[in-house]
């Protein structure tokens, strides 16, 4: 048996360790909870460090006149108000707090005149409220909390990919996986699991996600029998790069618009005056991701099936100071000098707001023990996320998600696994090996790329939606015919064919969930019913499993409380 | 459509060879683009380490014509197309398979550095250019390109004894932050052997970050080095004092 897979134990397992794994890990480890951090790359290398533009928070270092209740206000109203009201208004008021927590770890931001942390513009933001460094924010965030968390002390297990979560019972027992460089299998045996494992941008073609992204944690708890919610709400950031083709999808950061970057179309039209007069560029990035598709779709697009986003009447040295990776990113890899010239950019798949469903206090999902933060859960974001409102939701959740964690497994027996489910979990991650001559998984994986694309893109109706479900169930069938070719000593094939399976779990979520929401609300956009639909305002889709067959219901939105209503009756 | 000529390692830690590919050349292409290539059409279990494909992230590091680089940064219509490009793994680490390497030994170092301690009192106003001056350091993407050209790790294999220049960086991003109040001296001199660096520069030329490692962090900190530990006049006024020297 020991030859067949290595265990370890810990109170506290983290799935994923971008910002909100790595949050959660110090809080659990700061309550004294032993704790064993997964992630499939190598530490440090998860998407936060591709964050660029900040962290919103209400610190109201710059617009003394922000505070936690125009944030909620502006969550609530950029998630089209389908947002858990509790949890927009936890990351309202606890944002502020962990960027200084943050900073007193170590963390280092741009400054005011007056030597305090600098704030900049953002879409859908009311005030300046981005705490930033340069263009770089994430890669300050992720080193200060993986370096804290390391001089902690967590167990972190790197390229590492976690397949199954195991059970006790109707809780959550713990995870098994295998090391991506060996291939050997690994069983750990937790008390909490907390997944924060991002999104799904992977299912689509262009995206600004990297490989990681395939939508395994929302897969797992799903599989494990937890509840997925607001599915059909997937973000396209309105500004990738769209040439050349090797680049298509890279973000370029909303920060460049924040910084008083212009949106043009060919013909020099400052397009955003049709679709949001009063914000323009600085709209919220459903309407501006809408507004570049619509202007490319209608003729009006660049070279290369784009807008033109100019920064270039800014000095050159501000450019570069404020946004020095933009600058390098297209001279190295477009061309483009952006102090002289417009970027090209399009929309491109960015980021899920839907995921596992949480309590709002604790991140506990309804599956008892297992909690969900960051992207990986639902419900802060609503409809639409603002930009900066993630690497926020990192913080203020990856810390409630641990101390919860912590705090689950100090009052729970260690769990027991049967060895069933890992001999089950074994032979489902050897499959791919026992056949010859099958489906390649990279062709699979570009098939339903293809699809999600044409189908489940920005704009959907009823009948593209139908057929992508078609679509899905036909991958799914040959998932089950793929082979792979080589060993198990670090080999990319493998790992694809079994991301596959979640990328697929989680694709047939979305398109379902799409195609029973008749409005238009958010970032989901319906062809066939283009308005918003009070009664759909009140309803979140939710995902579960009835044994093998994904179910689809609707619950009612939670109520928000009559002080609240109040806020968010106030301002424009 | 023009044709490219990849020569890439295949192998792992028993030894392997150049396997020739050939992957069709499209605008804007890059090394890393050519190798999702060969992995979707021609060697499915090609081992490549990659997340961000904007040399954000720092995972895709190798020897591209015996060059060390980002290969999502590396564009092909750089590189001369006539000949075969060489696709190698970085030479300083132990290979696991093809393109990957073991790093771990990185990690480990980064585990002895002494955590960022604010200093006592610290009110936290900060100026822009006590930011700026420590920004350089701290943009370091950890590539290990610089510690794959080091000729001590290189050439001398000293892992035992030096930290290599990216932990040199660090450590600078550490001591030069305006509120920390650590030092960090004793480690270099004798965990991280910053003496056996002798300045030849290697690893600020492969910075895909263009950190001046060496002017900027090394020298200086080698400054802080010799003034806490060889300052014959600190060395006197210690003696008379009875005062033992810090962190040795």
């Amino acid at each position: 048996m020991s030859d067949r897979f290595e265990t370890h134990e810990h109170d506290v397992l983290i799935i994923g360790a971008g910002g909100a794994g790595l949050r959660a890990a110090i809080e659990a480890l700061g309550q004294g909870a032993s704790v064993g951090v997964v992630c499939k790359s190598l530490l440090g290398k998860a998407h936060t460090v591709m964050a660029e533009g900040g962290i919103a928070a209400a610190m109201a270092n710059v617009d003394a006149a922000d505070d936690w209740r125009t944030h909620f206000r502006d969550t609530m109203r950029g998630g089209k108000m389908l947002n858990n009201w509790r949890m927009a208004q936890i990351h309202a008021q606890e944002a502020p707090d962990c960027v200084r927590e943050l900073e007193h770890w170590g963390a280092l931001f741009d400054r005011t005149d007056n030597g305090q942390i600098l704030q900049r513009a953002f879409g859908g933001h009311t005030y300046k409220r981005l705490c930033h460094v340069g263009d770089r924010t994430g890669l300050e965030m992720i080193r200060t909390l993986q370096d804290r968390g390391v001089q902690m002390g967590f167990d972190v297990y790197m390229e590492c990919t976690v397949t199954r979560l195991l059970k006790d019972g109707d809780r959550v027992a713990g995870a098994f996986g295998y090391w991506r460089e060996q291939g050997r299998f690994v069983v750990f045996k937790a008390k909490s699991v907390v997944i924060a494992t991002g999104g799904i941008g992977k299912a689509w073609p262009i995206t600004s996600n990297s490989w990681e992204y395939t939508g395994d944690g929302m897969a797992l708890a799903y599989e494990a029998g937890a509840a997925l919610m607001d599915m059909e709400f997937v973000q396209f950031h309105p500004t990738g790069m769209v040439w050349p083709p090797g680049v298509q999808g890279i973000l370029v950061t909303e920060a460049v618009r924040g910084e008083g970057g212009i949106l043009r179309n060919k013909t020099g039209e400052r397009f955003m005056e049709r679709y949001d007069p009063q914000r323009m560029e600085l709209s919220t990035r459903d309407v501006v991701a809408r507004a570049i598709y619509t202007e490319v779709r209608e003729g009006r697009g660049t070279e290369h099936g784009g807008a033109y986003l100019d920064i270039s009447h800014k000095p050159a040295e501000y450019v570069k100071r404020k946004l020095p990776s933009m600058y390098h990113q297209f001279l190295e890899l477009a061309d483009v000098d952006i102090t002289k010239r417009p970027m090209e950019v399009g929309p491109t798949c960015h980021y899920m707001m839907g995921g596992i469903r949480v309590d709002a206090e604790t991140a506990q999902s309804t599956l008892s023990g297992l909690f969900a933060a960051g992207e990986a859960a639902a419900g802060l974001h609503g409809a639409n996320r603002l930009g900066g409102n993630s690497l926020s939701d990192l913080l203020v959740f990856g810390r409630r998600a641990g101390l919860a964690a912590a705090k689950h497994a100090s009052s729970t027996p260690a769990p027991s696994v049967d060895s069933a489910q890992i001999d089950q979990a074994e032979r489902d991650a050897l499959e791919p090996f026992q056949r010859k001559d099958g489906e390649s998984p990279y062709a699979v994986h570009r098939d339903l790329q293809d699809s999600m694309q044409k189908l489940v893109g920005i704009f959907r109706n009823k009948e593209d939606l139908q057929r992508s479900l078609g679509e899905i169930d036909k991958l799914k069938q040959r998932l089950k015919r793929i082979s792979v070719e080589g060993s198990r000593l670090y080999n990319p094939g493998w790992h694809l064919a079994l991301d596959l399976k979640s990328m697929l779990a989680v694709s047939e979520a979305v398109a379902l969930s799409a195609l029973a929401r008749e409005e238009s609300r958010g970032a989901h956009s319906r062809i066939d019913f283009q308005n918003l639909d009070p009664a759909w305002g009140a309803r979140n889709n939710i995902i579960g499993r009835e044994g093998e067959a994904m179910r689809l219901r609707q619950e009612k939105v939670l109520e928000t409380p009559g002080e609240l209503k109040q806020i968010l009756a106030e301002g424009k | 459509m023009a044709e490219a000529i990849l020569q890439i390692f295949r192998g792992d830690a028993k030894g392997g060879a150049a396997k020739e590919c050939r992957v069709p050349m499209a605008p804007g292409m890059v090394v890393l683009d050519a190798l999702h290539y060969v992995q979707a059409h021609q060697i499915p279990d090609l081992a490549v380490r990659w997340n961000c494909k904007a040399g954000k992230c720092g995972s895709c590091s190798a020897e591209v014509n015996g060059r060390p680089r980002l290969t999502c940064k590396t564009r092909m219509d750089a590189l001369p197309l006539d000949k075969p490009i060489t696709i190698f793994p970085m030479k300083s680490f132990p290979v696991i398979k093809d393109l990957v390497t073991d790093v771990s030994w990185n990690f480990r170092i980064n585990k002895k550095i002494p955590p960022f301690q604010p200093r006592p009192g610290a009110d936290w106003k900060i100026e822009q250019k006590d930011v700026d001056r420590v920004q350089e350091f701290r943009k370091c993407i950890e590539c290990f390109l610089c510690q794959n050209v080091c000729h001590v790790l290189r050439e001398h294999d000293k892992k035992e004894e030096f930290g290599g220049p990216r932990f040199f960086v660090r450590v600078a991003g550490l001591e030069m932050h305006p509120m920390d109040g650590a030092s960090r001296a004793g480690l270099l001199r004798k965990e991280l052997g910053i003496g056996l660096c002798n300045i030849t520069k290697c690893c600020t030329e492969v910075c895909p970050e263009d950190i001046h490692i060496t002017d900027n962090a090394i020298i200086p900190l080698k400054e802080r080095v010799v003034d806490e530990f060889y300052d014959p006049l600190l060395m006197l006024v210690r003696k008379i004092r009875g005062v033992k020297q810090s962190q040795d």
